[in-house]
């Protein structure tokens, strides 16, 4: 695929997945190059008495995860952050987080939809977001806000998921730019700048 | 779609009319349940929101109970409710008298928690709960401890993990889908609205908690809101926050050492 030093341009990656995104990450995370240019925010739906095992089981595929955020962190390049378990995770205008523990949103809280939404306030046509593997109908509303707002999607190939419901809903939603299979989500990240 | 501009608009009137100053709250949460309201209510502009905010005054009442979070639940943190049990609590029973600060109790669910824990340490008798939060209709609701039945088998499991031991079901009587709990647990409960943001301190303390109520705080409210803790706090007092909050880099940190694993720290100065 042509990519132009434009369209790689990223100043926020959004992961978002539901049921079978871990195994996608398990593969991704490792083979992401080291200090990624820019920080990657990753809102994952789990039930909310996993504790802060989630992180540490990430910690080990790779050396960039922050952990779980904590109310007003400061966003840096770099890093990647989890959402916690049983908030929502908003963006300041000065890249910092704000957490938010109000009535879920899609059954989920963290709601890939609300984080989704909030990023395309502050970063707009600088976020490349990623809607892995799921059950739910979460993250195909933020997808469009940040389309909206000038930022790049993608889904994970249904066929390569464990859960097609989530990409594919997205898809028909016409929420999507482009759909890649795990494999050709890392040469994508990886070419970002 | 509503400008930031719009936002400022409306809270620099809920300030002037009112003297409610939400211009700290953190924004993204704050514009999200502005916007969140102004569909849920079906108002055709943002321009016919702020209209009927600055001119109708029952229609106020609802906005600031929507726009601020009011969701809770009994034994949230199972873990946190541990600790206060066995670390917190042994401690606190040895004073004669036990004041405890619920600072933003919204319906009231983590106040009977704690009633709960004390009838159980046997230090309900001489303990005082206050329970505040600035809108007055959810403290009508910790007024009357009654809560949606079919929360209780969450709750129960919660309270079995915090360390409880008794039949949850004890503590309350079924009726209707609701859960009225025993008077015994409301008795000791004094409800007030104060607004962190404006009121000052009322009492001095031995425990205050107020979780999940900063995140919705700008960073200098925040420090603000902690300086009133601080003042309000006796010396060993205890301050409990949820658990993403923190002292860490916060004014009044050097003051207080956290207890454990757990979002509690202990006042040492």
């Amino acid at each position: 695929m042509e990519e132009n030093s434009v369209s790689q341009h990223c100043e926020l990656l959004l992961i978002g997945g539901s049921a079978g995104s871990l195994e996608v990450l398990f593969k991704l995370l490792p083979q992401l190059r080291p200090a990624l240019p820019f920080p990657v925010i990753l809102v994952l739906h789990r039930r909310n008495s996993a504790e802060s095992s989630l992180s540490e089981l990430l910690s080990t595929k790779s050396t960039a995860v922050t952990g779980e955020v904590e109310d007003k962190d400061v966003i840096a390049p770099g890093h990647l952050y989890l959402a916690p378990a049983d908030y929502h995770l908003l963006i300041e205008k000065d890249h910092s987080f704000s957490l938010d523990d109000s009535e879920k949103i899609n059954f989920s809280r963290p709601s890939i939809d609300v984080t989704f939404e909030s990023a395309a306030e502050v970063y707009g046509p600088g976020i490349v977001a990623l809607l892995l593997s799921g059950a739910n109908e979460d993250g195909t509303h933020g997808l469009l806000t940040i389309k909206e707002a000038g930022g790049r999607t993608i889904a994970q190939d249904p066929e390569s998921a464990q859960m097609p419901f989530m990409p594919h809903y997205a898809m028909t939603h016409h929420a999507v730019d482009h759909v890649f299979a795990p494999q050709q989500m890392v040469h994508f990240i990886n070419n970002l700048a | 779609m509503i400008e930031d501009e719009d936002i400022e608009l409306l809270l620099t009137d809920l300030f002037d009319i009112y003297g409610y100053d939400f211009t700290s709250y953190s924004r993204a949460s704050l514009k999200r349940r502005i916007v969140r309201l102004c569909s849920l209510d079906k108002f055709p502009s943002f321009a016919e929101l702020r209209y009927k905010v600055r001119t109708d005054v029952h229609y106020l009442k609802r906005f600031v109970e929507e726009i601020t979070v009011n969701v809770t639940e009994m034994f949230r943190d199972p873990l946190f409710y541990k600790a206060l049990r066995e670390d917190v609590l042994p401690i606190l029973g040895t004073k004669p008298f036990i004041r405890i600060w619920h600072a933003g109790c919204s319906t009231g669910e983590e106040v009977y928690s704690m009633s709960i824990l004390l009838k159980e340490a046997d230090l309900l008798k001489k303990s005082l709960l206050y329970a505040t939060d600035l809108n007055p209709s959810v403290l009508e609701k910790v007024r009357k401890g009654i809560f949606p039945l079919n929360q209780m088998k969450q709750y129960s499991e919660s309270y079995i993990a915090s360390g409880g031991h008794r039949d949850f079901s004890t503590y309350y009587t079924a009726n209707y889908g609701q859960a009225k709990f025993d008077k015994e647990l409301s008795e000791k409960i004094i409800i007030s609205t104060h607004n962190l943001v404006s009121d000052s301190s009322f009492n001095e303390f031995d425990l205050i908690l107020c979780r999940n109520v900063l995140i919705y705080f700008d960073k200098d409210l925040q420090d603000r809101v902690l300086k009133l803790f601080d003042d309000s706090l006796g010396s060993l007092g205890y301050l409990a926050l949820g658990t993403k909050e923190t002292l860490k880099f916060s004014a009044i940190q050097n003051k207080f050492k956290q207890l454990n694993r757990e979002k509690i720290w202990k006042k040492i100065v």
